[in-house]
């Protein structure tokens, strides 16, 4: 499969600084529809900070942003939303003291009549997409402080998945998962990308990345050291890029 | 899967008696421990003055109508400090504010309105309380900007705040006490006249039934909708009995305090009647209506609009909330803007009853209204918090209070207790939580 017409999503030249500290420099990746991209690279590469550029959790200082080959501006998380990207943040972003239903729809509460919240719908829906995604969820009127783990995170992939997001940002989704789990994780990806969506997806395991991605972009102290697909590359080549920072494609 | 299907519902045979009560009824456990701590209270103090006084006079409807009208003002205060805590900040202004807005609207009604309007006029009252509520918003307003816009913590600025804004209440007026305060607004502070009566408090008891009943109603109507677990009938029952009972005992209350023989005599003069030794019931005072008006509007607020949802969410995840797209600036803000208000609703209150505004109307205000809020289950660490405990914990505050004066203990010893209280309070609640978790 090649990727051919207008990417979902394209980052173009995106660098961000912190204290004259480059995080990002110049950086370009692009994500197509149905398809999964492996960000790789070693803790403090910059693949976090990238992806926050476009979840509108930092503001880049150069370079832009397209979707569906607009040039878009994206502030804010709100206006990451208005584009229909969702994150699931590795911390999961959970608010630790409400209940799974104030958490999904933190920020997009439903309102009832008289502009008070719908308490009621907003539960019903979040028992609806909870079905979905993890039948053995049944926590729904506890704080999310007191939920396992892997509820935690079922909790912040249907927040993601619940709004129609055409662009899933996933930071780590499997790191705090047991095997089951990170089973069930690894199938709703496929779900998801088989219904169209561009994922990219920050993971460390490079069996997981040869697994769910169809290409892989590396990283190394803020720069990118390049983007292959997957089925093109072994894992030592695809190591070799995360450690040494070179990419064995080039010399040919 | 069958295991885990089973823990949304209650497996109820391997809990107690009184677990079962509790889960079915859905009361919270530290409401209960709170009015089981009231009670102790109360009726320690009424007994103390029947063994070593030969005369309890706690229990009685002329103190508990006196603390009911004592409690207003630190409540009303208290429910804002519950939002200003949970959020991870804290006020310590409000007691300074209260002078400031109070002496602001004490010049208004007796140095410049009637200069204007002329002395007397109707409107006094109205335009003062419109002032100091403005007055209030804006120096709250003005710490919000600077603790979310600014990035100076809530600490500092309002540490600062407690010195400027008694500072300023002095300046004011060169340390001059204002009275007295226009009539009307007089009323607002409560007093024989300042009470609704017992026809009027029958109204507000009907009220109050009326909304219970339909709050017991309404839930059952949306839960069922959403085929949500329901309260078996006998527990909603239970709960309108208890709620029905408590309010119209609280009416009974308020209407068989009295008015003294002399407020008597002088109203008989004033409408041109003999009314000697006519039984006249206060019936419930205006402040405290005020406070339950407060109370019922920031549990509405903090519970079912997107505002409060904001608040406890910054509270419990500031980064969760800004990456949710909230502006958590502006709610912060906001927030203290809020607590602005409703100090300058308690400043209202405060000098009203005191028929005066002095600048120094509400030192260390600040610190019984902390109590009360953290005495009343509101977590220092943020995003916990609840309206009706930090009323509950103003009561506390205040019973223990006037226990104290009644039984003849003098102020440094008060000030002892209450202080032990405190961390004793929160102490206890460090060890439920525990036992929960």
């Amino acid at each position: 499969m090649t990727n051919t017409g207008t990417p979902l999503v394209e980052l173009k030249d995106i660098s961000i600084a912190f204290g004259g500290i480059k995080a990002v420099d110049k950086v370009s990746v692009d994500l197509y529809p149905g398809e999964v991209v492996g960000l790789l690279g070693h803790n403090g590469a910059g693949k976090s900070t990238l992806i926050k550029c476009l979840s509108g959790a930092y503001k880049a200082d150069a370079g832009e942003v397209f979707i569906n080959g607009k040039k878009v501006t994206i502030n804010n998380p709100r206006d990451a939303r208005d584009q229909n990207i969702e994150t699931i943040y590795q911390t999961l972003a959970l608010a630790d003291n409400l209940d799974a239903a104030s958490n999904l729809f933190l920020g997009r509460e439903i309102i009832g009549p008289g502009g008070f919240l719908d308490e009621s719908r907003m539960e019903a829906e979040t028992r609806k997409i909870m079905a979905r995604l993890n039948p053995n969820f049944h926590k729904f009127d506890v704080p999310v402080s007191a939920l396992s783990g892997g509820q935690r995170q079922s909790v912040a992939i249907a927040r993601a998945v619940y709004f129609d997001a055409k662009i899933l940002i996933m930071d780590e989704p499997t790191a705090a998962l047991g095997p089951q789990e990170t089973e069930m994780v690894a199938e709703l990806i496929q779900e998801l990308k088989n219904q169209g969506l561009g994922i990219f997806l920050i993971e460390h395991d490079i069996h997981n990345v040869m697994k769910l991605c169809d290409r892989a972009s590396v990283m190394k102290n803020g720069l990118l050291v390049g983007t292959e697909r997957v089925e093109d590359v072994t894992e030592d080549e695809i190591l070799s890029m995360i450690i040494l920072g070179k990419n064995p494609k080039n010399k040919l | 899967m069958n295991d885990t299907l089973k823990s949304d519902v209650p497996t109820e045979s391997h809990k107690g008696a009184i677990a079962r009560f509790l889960h079915a009824t859905e009361i919270d456990t530290r409401l209960l421990g709170m009015l089981g701590a009231l009670t102790l209270i109360w009726v320690g103090f009424h007994f103390y003055g029947v063994i070593f006084n030969n005369f309890g006079a706690f229990l009685t409807p002329r103190n508990l109508w006196n603390l009911s009208v004592q409690t207003s003002s630190i409540g009303i205060m208290a429910t804002g400090m519950v939002l200003v805590i949970v959020t991870r900040n804290i006020d310590l202004s409000v007691g300074s504010m209260i002078g400031v807005i109070a002496m602001s609207m004490g010049l208004l009604q007796v140095e410049v309105l009637p200069q204007i309007v002329g002395i007397g006029h109707w409107s006094i009252w109205i335009l003062a309380v419109i002032v100091g509520l403005i007055v209030g918003t804006l120096i709250g307003a003005l710490h919000g900007w600077l603790i979310a816009y600014r990035g100076i913590p809530a600490f500092i600025v309002t540490l600062g705040g407690l010195m400027v804004w008694r500072g300023m209440s002095f300046l004011s007026a060169g340390g001059r006490t204002i009275s007295p305060v226009d009539s009307t607004f007089a009323l607002l502070g409560g007093g024989p006249y300042g009470a609704v009566g017992a026809a009027g408090s029958w109204v507000v008891g009907a009220i109050a039934c009326f909304g219970v009943a339909y709050i017991l109603y309404a839930g059952r109507k949306s839960r069922r909708k959403h085929d949500f677990r329901l309260r078996p009938m006998w527990a909603e029952y239970f709960l309108g009995v208890v709620g029905w009972v408590t309010i119209i005992s609280a009416v009974m209350l308020v209407n068989s305090y009295p008015w003294p023989k002399g407020i008597v005599r002088q109203y008989g003069a004033r409408i041109g009647q003999d009314l000697e030794g006519t039984f006249i019931s206060h019936g419930f005072a205006i402040p405290v209506l005020i406070l339950i008006t407060v109370g019922i509007c920031m549990t509405i607020l903090v519970t079912r609009t997107r505002f409060g949802r904001y608040v406890f969410a910054i509270g419990g995840n500031p980064e969760a909330a800004a990456l949710a797209g909230i502006d958590t600036k502006w709610v912060t803000m906001k927030v203290f803007a809020l607590m602005g208000m409703l100090t300058a609703i308690a400043a209202v209150i405060a000098s009203a009853r005191l028929n005066s505004a002095t600048n120094a109307l509400g030192t260390l205000d600040e610190l019984y209204v902390i109590a009360a809020a953290v005495i009343g289950g509101t977590s220092l660490a943020g995003g916990v918090g609840k309206i009706y405990g930090a009323i509950l914990g103003a009561l506390v505050m205040q019973s223990l209070q006037s226990g104290m004066v009644l039984i003849g203990f003098d102020s440094a010893i008060q000030r002892i207790v209450v202080g032990v209280v405190l961390v004793l309070a929160v102490y206890l609640d460090i060890l439920y939580n525990k036992r929960v978790k």
